[in-house]
């Protein structure tokens, strides 16, 4: 266990975590699902499906609206993080977690399944992270810390998949992973494994997994990702979806710790809901007695976030009209690229703004039990069990493989005799499937089939203590290596980006620490392909390095283009060298309703001197504005070129609590001279002790305001609430009370 | 293969199934087509699930694989790579770890062939 915490406002520090890893101890095995809190109210609302709500996180924008309410959705959150360098992914791990992220998903290097055995130290990877165990260790342990910091268990996953999937089991096991893809149909038809091997290793991976109580996703969205006419495959995905999931449950893992990955199969310009509608309510039918982890479709994105976010709320709209215990985040730059920090936290928000936004949905809405939507469902599983039928009737699964069943853009059982057909004498891993001997042995903890123990005394239901308990029962028997590599691991990479570790230096970054790329939208007044280059030369004259155009949407075949381009920031900003202005900080709505309630503030206002300029303060005090009267501050408007005695006899009069004087004509500085005046006169008048003072104007520093006697001043784009917190906070000082914390405004 | 959507003749004979009777239809047929996957995993071993059975007792990821090569170098997968290793750690009194690197250090090959006989 780990006695190191974080506190919001400071970095995480990836050498701390990387401290003391041989000894780390994972804290618990398992799966978390959100725990349920109906009825819960935040902020003005009740809410009824929501999950208990986080101690530290960021809202939606609009939350500021509502008293900050950050409702959290009943389905797991997952967003799949895997930059190449996992270092940099937990401080991704970390933001996304604080958006609302439970499920964090790393996805492998590029051919880590064809490597036979554990990847150790922590190389890095192309198009995903080298899954290691000191990578894993750190990852988790970072969990760790950022769960406590959030307030919510955090679910760790990777793969469980390709030619060393037992042993990335164990592995997994043993480090505390929570959750893994693991579907040997993924390994026969994308990975060319031999598909026996693939089943044989499948059945003690699953053994596993069982045993370290992981929740298993499978592969058989990629059939729809792959084939040509995706929207055609229905039939086939329910068959996958099927084959892994009852193949899990016979090894032994918990029906509701099986999650079918399911991809609503069509995108819009097709008439996504009248397809994937019915397809969702069929897998529901026949898949029912296991979990429901909702992706959104992949297979025709493109390189429009906008595009990519409106088809992930379209996908979330079904989810929600059926079921979903997961709900995943396909970020929407992952049609350009291996997805960016900014965009993993666009996806984060997305999922909860849409689930959040059809809270209590089905209380009110149910889906028609009769007409195209209940007809076509059934036509999809009659086509489903039909696919079951003929794959029994050639011979079963491999039989089926060999003919090219699987991955056919044919909508069965019409075939296009386009689908990949996998020898069974064949593909990666061939050859090496032996046949157990009657004195087969292996005395170890979760492993699978015939295992003759007893030949040497040991009890069958406790196989590991023949050598007194395994991994799984004493983890010192774990061998944790470090690194094989002096050259290719964290600590060299670590060592190159030093100076944006601690703080000397900040440069914009996508996904990698230093890597200083910005990206810049635009709309360019020309076709396509001129606008390309047009942008291209904007990057260079602006001094980009590798300026690279990744998207281009057309506005007008000749009249625009918008352009989307990356490019590199060529220097770093020293941040002792800025000026960071003080920040300024609200008070909550409930406070400040509260104080004015309780402590009545009658306030005389006006322009004062020969000033005719009136919107500014109106903003101020106005309700419709978002002024000082919202809560309840008692406002007596005085008009404009109003004289600054008649203001503070007005002060008098009324018996006001404040002043506010606005004032925005400044030559000659005679706004400062308004406010020496306003406070000279309140003090002749015997009522300086009494009432607040405060001037505002566009402008009017702080500093020099104050400098003139009264109590503040208000600059340019201040607010209501500014004046409102100012005149709260100022009267709770008067009267010796502490006024409460609050954060900053960020 | 290239066939015509045949889907209203092919469904004669299942048009008539309620949608319970369709359910428990096509999870009979998915019981057939898995159960004979699962016998195979019962019956049958590789590298990979040798070398995840080495793990678990304890020896290192750099030695699983060679471990297991020997093992296929002399037949001996048949009976379990930590069966093997099983042997040496009773015959030597060593851990799984030791024994594994004795073995990766090409000792005791012969003596545990010899056993398996």
């Amino acid at each position: 266990m780990s006695d190191f915490k974080l506190e919001p406002n400071e970095k995480l520090n990836i050498r701390e975590i990387l401290k003391d890893l041989d000894k780390y101890e994972p804290r618990r095995r398992g799966w978390h699902w959100r725990e349920p809190d109906p009825g819960c109210k935040l902020g003005p609302f009740e809410y009824h499906d929501c999950s208990k709500p986080l101690k530290n996180s960021v809202g939606l924008p609009p939350a500021k609206y509502f008293e900050d309410a950050d409702p959290q959705p009943m389905p797991v959150i997952t967003t799949e993080i895997a930059s190449g360098r996992f270092e940099d992914d937990i401080r991704r791990m970390r933001m996304g977690a604080w958006h609302g992220a439970d499920h964090l998903m790393v996805i492998r290097h590029m051919g880590q399944s064809h490597i036979d055995g554990l990847m150790e130290g922590t190389p890095q990877g192309i198009g995903g992270v080298p899954i290691t165990r000191k990578q894993v260790r750190a990852q988790r342990k970072a969990c760790d810390i950022i769960e406590d910091e959030v307030g919510r268990p955090i679910n760790y996953h990777s793969y469980v998949s390709g030619v060393a999937g037992p042993d990335v089991a164990v592995m997994f096991a043993e480090e505390g992973v929570n959750g893994a893809h693991q579907d040997p149909q993924y390994n026969v038809l994308y990975r060319d494994i031999n598909a026996i091997r693939s089943f044989v290793d499948a059945c003690e991976s699953k053994k596993i997994m069982a045993w370290a109580q992981m929740l298993q996703i499978d592969g058989a969205h990629n059939a729809n990702a792959t084939a040509r006419d995706a929207w055609k495959v229905m039939p086939e995905l329910i068959v996958q979806h099927s084959i892994n999931s009852r193949f899990s449950e016979k090894v032994g893992i918990s029906p509701d710790l099986i999650s079918l990955s399911t991809v609503p199969p069509t995108a819009v310009p097709g008439p996504l809901m009248y397809y994937d509608l019915p397809y969702a309510v069929a897998l529901r039918d026949i898949c029912g007695r296991y979990k429901m982890r909702c992706q959104q479709n992949t297979k025709y994105i493109c390189s429009s976030a906008r595009e990519a976010t409106v088809t992930h709320v379209l996908d979330m709209f079904i989810s929600k009209l059926t079921s979903v215990d997961i709900q995943s985040t396909i970020t929407p730059d992952e049609g350009r690229n291996v997805p960016w920090h900014i965009y993993n936290i666009e996806a984060c928000d997305n999922a909860k703004q849409t689930l959040i936004g059809m809270d209590g949905l089905m209380e009110m809405v149910e889906l028609k039990k009769d007409g195209p939507l209940r007809d076509n469902a059934r036509e999809i599983k009659e086509r489903a069990l039909l696919f079951m039928e003929e794959m029994v009737e050639v011979g079963g699964y491999f039989k089926a493989v060999e003919e090219g069943f699987f991955v056919d853009s044919g909508k069965y059982p019409e075939r296009n005799g386009d689908g990949i057909a996998r020898k069974l004498d064949g593909g990666v891993g061939y050859g090496f499937i032996f046949e157990r001997e009657d004195d087969y042995m292996a005395p170890v903890t979760a492993h699978f089939g015939y295992n003759n123990v007893e030949q040497y005394g040991g009890d069958p239901e406790d196989p590991a203590a023949l050598i007194g308990g395994c991994t799984f029962e004493d983890r010192s028997k774990i061998v944790y290596i470090d690194e094989l590599d002096e050259e290719d691991n964290v600590n060299v990479r670590l060592d190159k980006v030093a100076k944006y570790h601690n703080g000397e230096a900040i440069i914009p970054e996508v996904e990698w620490c230093g890597d200083g790329i910005i990206l810049l939208t635009m709309c360019i007044p020309t076709h396509a392909r001129a606008a390309e280059a047009v942008a291209l030369e904007i990057g260079h004259k602006l001094g980009l390095d590798e300026p690279v155009v990744i998207s281009k949407e057309v506005l007008h075949p000749a009249e625009g283009t918008r352009i989307e381009m990356k490019g590199k920031v060529p220097f770093d900003i020293d941040p002792s060298t800025l000026e960071i202005p003080a920040p300024p900080h609200h008070q909550s709505d409930a406070v400040l309703y509260k104080e004015f309630e309780e402590h009545p503030m009658v306030v005389v206002c006006g322009t004062v001197g020969n000033d005719e300029h009136s919107v500014g303060l109106r903003e101020i005090i106005n309700i419709k504005h978002g002024g000082i009267e919202k809560w309840g501050v008692k406002v007596n408007y005085l008009g404009t070129s109003v004289p600054v005695e008649k203001l503070v006899d007005a002060a008098v009069e009324l018996n006001a609590n404040a002043i506010l004087a606005s004032t925005i004509i400044s030559h000659d500085n005679v706004h400062y001279k308004n406010m020496k005046r306003i406070n000279e006169l309140a003090i002749e008048k015997g009522i300086r002790d009494k009432v607040i003072i405060a001037a505002g104007g566009t402008q009017v520093i702080p500093e020099e305001a104050r400098e003139t006697g009264i109590d503040e001043g208000f600059g340019r784009d201040s607010h209501g609430i500014d004046v409102a917190t100012f005149l709260c906070e100022e009267a709770m000082r008067r009267r010796g009370e502490e006024p409460p914390e609050v954060q900053e405004v960020i | 293969m290239r066939r015509e959507d045949d889907f209203a003749e092919r469904r004669k004979h299942i048009a008539n199934l309620t949608d319970e009777e369709l359910y428990d239809r096509f999870w009979e047929l998915v019981d057939q087509v898995v159960d004979p996957l699962l016998e195979l995993g019962r019956k049958n071993t590789t590298p990979s699930v040798e070398r995840a059975v080495l793990l678990r007792m304890g020896v290192s990821s750099l030695d699983t694989q060679k471990v297991v090569e020997g093992c296929m170098d002399r037949g001996l997968m048949g009976h379990g790579a930590g069966h093997v290793v099983y042997k040496v750690m009773k015959a030597h009194d060593l851990s799984a770890k030791e024994a594994a690197e004795k073995l990766v250090a090409g000792e005791y090959w012969d003596e545990v062939v010899a056993s398996f006989k």
